[in-house]
């Protein structure tokens, strides 16, 4: 099971961070602290697996962004890869050749693809085209209600 | 008041902001907007503020005043506003706050909605942060919805029971009968598979392995998916959940791991590693069949292929491969074996995390066959390694050559080796293990104490190489004087080289203090072992007599009062060290140049007991300060000597089951002072003894005063105590020796 997964900038800004069990605030704080500071001082082509207390650290550098996810013991560390990898895949879909930008001003949006593919920290639907009318469908249903706003839109 | 900006907008607000105060002067102003307008009444923009306070939450800023808003946001009957609460209660919300409890009513009416995805937000927030006491609420509903007819709600509804079972184990029976329908379901998303954590659910999903093989066997051979395929592999998610659902069931079960066999072997060979998806599924497989209880051909074929892994180019790959091949070690040994080649190679990566794996699994590879060759491997390493490995490395190299030295020779030069090269990073107990080491081997000494004196003039800076060197040539500072040495090159050293080495490291500030104290300590034992140069060495002694250093300041003084008011003792208290035991008392304490007892029984010498000096303590033990310590007793009082008029009590006082502090007592019946008076003392081998100071060394006549001594001893094996006590005192002008036996003491802690 996954227990988080981050996204964060070169510069150690965070982007997403989902938590896939119960922690303190504190404690989030420093693992995005330790997470950071770890994965950012790692050179360019080295391993993507880290080991930090009693977790598998995966990480991956997409662009200018981070993608970090901590593991428990039996995961399996090459899959988390094409996790992220396939997240990637989904937000570049939807967005249309993604960049950090894109993640910054449509967070909410990333947040919603991202509780469409994994649930509970694992991985709820392998299908990219299953995923994607998904979203479509929710954003339709979001859209209609739009019309009673008069609120200029996102 | 201010109109609130779009979420957007705020965004690009924030980002332009220069400085950290001027970021922090806007988010205050846009939480102040966005707290007034949650006070006012529906907006229709709550959405639109609820999404800038999860931005300005996830910058790290307190955003607790949201969490009602949510609850609310949750019970409002739009969409998009329900979709940004539940996100809002993923991210603000956790089983902690109170306010977590306020959504399960909300929860429960969504997971009713005719909608699947209000239903699906619904299940989805209670996947994420759902507290025990709203799992146990909701399981029923959770429950019905397994049994639905919609697959995009079925899995979501499964992997949301993952979620319950995790936290409330018991309800786990709750979904079993449904688990069963669910790996028959066609869609790829079986998700529940991975709940079987819970023994009941495995027992009732055992019996699923065939089909289990069938789908993956279907998975394997199947034709081309556009939908689930990953670089030539088909649904790799899938494949890897159900051979981790395989390993699980088949971990104790034979049945169970007969049945898989053929699928295994099947999947392993044709499987194409090329990309990670395919990687990914192969090591699971591996790990598959090293948990189960396979055939040997079956685990020989996984093996073989950790060992290709290791072979290939990808860093990731070969980073697994050690892991898994560090899981196998212990049990499948003589196969890892054959890899060593490629695992030593990879101790030269550049990657530190596979420097890492490939450390430890050399060093669970080492063994007396190849000691040699992986002794060299690793020393190597030694002098490139990681700063952060160093430690580990060291300690690994020591335990290894502890174990496999094929000869002492050999082992003195590899931990001379690592001390040069690591000195700074080895752990404190190295040095009194090395001088135990040095000082068995004693045809060695000379060549010991040749090689330690060359590294020492080289460099004195790694401090445990400086303990040990000096150590050496305290000790053996006669055979490095003398000059030959048949096992290495003559160099001729004189007095007054050795003796600047040890000042040098005496005066360097790149000496620790102990190190400083073994100098010192050394420098005075080259007084009986020299014959030109005492007067530097006294001259030396008697400077550090006023050195700040408390340590070497009482050193110095003992020293001098050893030049001094009793050089006849001088020889026989700095000999020659008789050989310690692994694990005698003086090996317990971190400077041995301090030895303490040797055994009662031998008939030996001053030299081989403790010996105890009044005054201005001259002491071997460790930790000693003048101090004494009168203890308040409760155990009797024994007399042990009586004679001219000296009488010796004894008393006992048991602190602890291992430790007893025993207090001597000496009075006076005669009718003139007895002055000088000192006590000695030797226990058994395996009782530790440390003397505190006496009271005095003057006995008033007539019994108008005593003098007490107490003794410390540590019994860790509760052996059977005894004691040899010998006086000395002079009384009317002539000099009295005693020797007295105690074999029972009056407590009975030693049985």
């Amino acid at each position: 099971m996954m227990r988080f997964l981050l996204l964060f900038s070169r510069q150690g800004k965070i982007r997403l961070q989902k938590w896939f069990l119960p922690l303190g605030e504190r404690e989030k704080k420093k693992i995005i602290r330790d997470m950071t500071t770890m994965v950012l001082a790692r050179k360019p082509r080295t391993c993507n697996f880290l080991h930090w207390k009693d977790l598998k650290i995966v990480y991956k550098r997409y662009a200018s962004l981070y993608f970090c996810c901590g593991l428990e013991e039996e995961d399996n560390e090459l899959l988390a890869l094409e996790v992220l990898h396939r997240y990637v895949e989904l937000l570049d879909k939807y967005f249309g050749n993604v960049c950090e930008l894109d993640i910054i001003f449509n967070f909410e949006k990333a947040y919603f693809i991202l509780d469409e593919f994994l649930m509970g920290g694992e991985v709820q639907e392998t299908s990219k085209q299953s995923i994607a009318k998904s979203i479509e469908a929710s954003d339709m249903l979001q859209e209609t209600m739009e019309e009673y706003m008069s609120k200029p839109a996102f | 008041m201010a109109p609130s900006v779009c979420l957007q907008e705020m965004i690009r607000v924030i980002r332009s902001a220069r400085t950290q105060g001027e970021e922090r002067g806007v988010i205050q102003r846009e939480c102040a907007a966005i707290r007034a307008q949650f006070r006012q009444a529906d907006s229709g923009g709550r959405s639109h503020n609820l999404a800038k306070l999860l931005y300005v939450h996830m910058l790290g800023y307190p955003a607790h005043f949201g969490q009602m808003e949510c609850v609310r946001m949750i019970a409002s009957p739009r969409y998009s506003e329900k979709r940004i609460g539940y996100l809002g209660a993923m991210m603000l919300l956790d089983e902690k706050q109170d306010a977590s409890l306020l959504i399960t009513n909300s929860i429960k009416n969504d997971l009713s909605h005719s909608s699947q995805y209000i239903q699906s937000l619904a299940l989805c927030t209670l996947a994420c942060m759902g507290s025990a006491e709203m799992c146990r609420d909701l399981a029923p509903e959770i429950e019905r919805l397994l049994k639905a007819s919609n697959s995009y709600i079925k899995k979501k509804a499964a992997l949301c029971a993952v979620h319950i079972v995790r936290k409330i184990p018991e309800l786990g029976e709750l979904f079993t009968p449904s688990a069963h329908s669910l790996l028959s379901d066609k869609n790829h998303g079986q998700s529940f598979l991975l709940s079987v954590r819970s023994p009941t659910l495995c027992l009732h999903v055992f019996h699923a392995v065939p089909e289990l093989v069938q789908i993956m066997k279907g998975l394997v051979t199947s034709g081309y998916s556009p939908e689930h395929n990953v670089a030539g592999i088909s649904d790799p998610f899938l494949q890897v959940r159900v051979l981790r659902l395989l390993r699980i069931l088949g971990r104790n079960n034979d049945e169970a791991s007969d049945a898989m066999n053929d699928l295994l072997a099947q999947v392993a060979t044709n499987t194409d590693s090329s990309k990670t998806a395919g990687s990914a599924v192969l090591y699971e497989t591996v790990l598959t069949i090293m948990d189960i209880k396979s055939e040997s051909g079956l685990r020989v074929l996984a093996v073989n292929i950790l060992g290709r892994f290791l072979l290939n180019n990808d860093r990731n790959i070969r980073y697994i491969s050690m892991t898994s091949l560090q899981k196998i070690v212990q049990t499948d040994h003589t196969a890892v074996q054959r890899h060593r080649g490629t695992i030593v190679d990879c101790l030269k990566d550049q990657d530190a995390s596979v420097k890492r794996r490939a450390l430890e699994l050399s060093l669970a590879l080492v063994s007396a066959a190849n000691i040699r060759s992986m002794m060299k491997e690793l020393l190597r390493f030694l002098s490139t390694c990681p700063p952060e490995l160093r430690s580990h490395a060291t300690s690994g190299i020591f335990n290894a050559a502890e174990r496999y030295a094929p000869s002492q020779r050999w082992h003195i030069d590899t931990i001379l080796h690592v001390l040069i090269t690591a000195g700074g990073d080895v752990r404190d107990e190295t040095v009194p293990n090395l001088i135990q080491l040095i000082s068995v081997a004693s045809e060695l000494h000379c060549y010991t104490v040749h090689k330690l004196y060359r590294a020492l003039i080289s460099d004195i800076s790694q401090q445990s190489l400086v303990q040990v060197a000096c150590w050496c040539i305290g000790e053996y500072g006669d055979l490095l004087l003398k000059g030959d040495c048949d096992e290495i090159e003559p160099m001729q050293v004189t007095e007054d080289d050795v003796l600047d080495v040890l000042e040098t490291i005496l005066q360097s500030h790149m000496s620790s203090p102990t190190s400083r104290g073994f100098a010192l300590t050394a420098i005075m034992k080259l007084s009986t072992r020299i014959t030109n140069n005492i007067d530097r060495i006294r001259s030396v002694v008697s400077i550090y007599g006023s050195c700040i250093d408390v340590e070497l300041q009482q050193r110095a003084v003992e020293y001098n009062a050893l030049f001094k008011k009793y050089d006849h003792m001088r020889a026989a208290v700095l000999e020659r060290m008789p050989i310690m035991d692994k694990n005698s008392p003086g090996h317990a304490n971190g400077d041995p140049s301090g030895e303490i007892t040797k055994d009662l029984i031998q008939t030996t010498p001053i030299q081989g007991l403790l010996i105890q000096e009044p005054g201005e303590l001259f002491c071997y033990s460790v930790g000693f300060n003048s101090v004494t310590c009168l203890c308040v007793f409760s155990a009797p009082n024994v007399t042990v000597y009586e004679k001219g008029g000296v009488n010796l009590k004894l008393q006992c006082d048991n602190q602890t089951e291992t430790a007893i502090t025993v207090t001597f007592t000496a009075s006076n019946s005669t009718q003139s002072d007895i002055t000088s008076f000192t006590l000695q003392a030797a226990v058994p081998k395996s009782v530790q003894l440390q003397m505190k100071a006496p009271s005095g060394d003057v006995i008033p006549a007539q019994g108008r005063g005593t003098v007490t001594q107490t003794i410390l001893l540590n019994n860790p094996n509760k052996a059977s105590l005894k004691m040899r006590v010998r006086l000395s005192y002079t009384s009317q002008g002539t000099l009295c020796q005693d020797m007295v036996q105690i074999d029972s003491f009056p407590s009975p802690a030693w049985n």
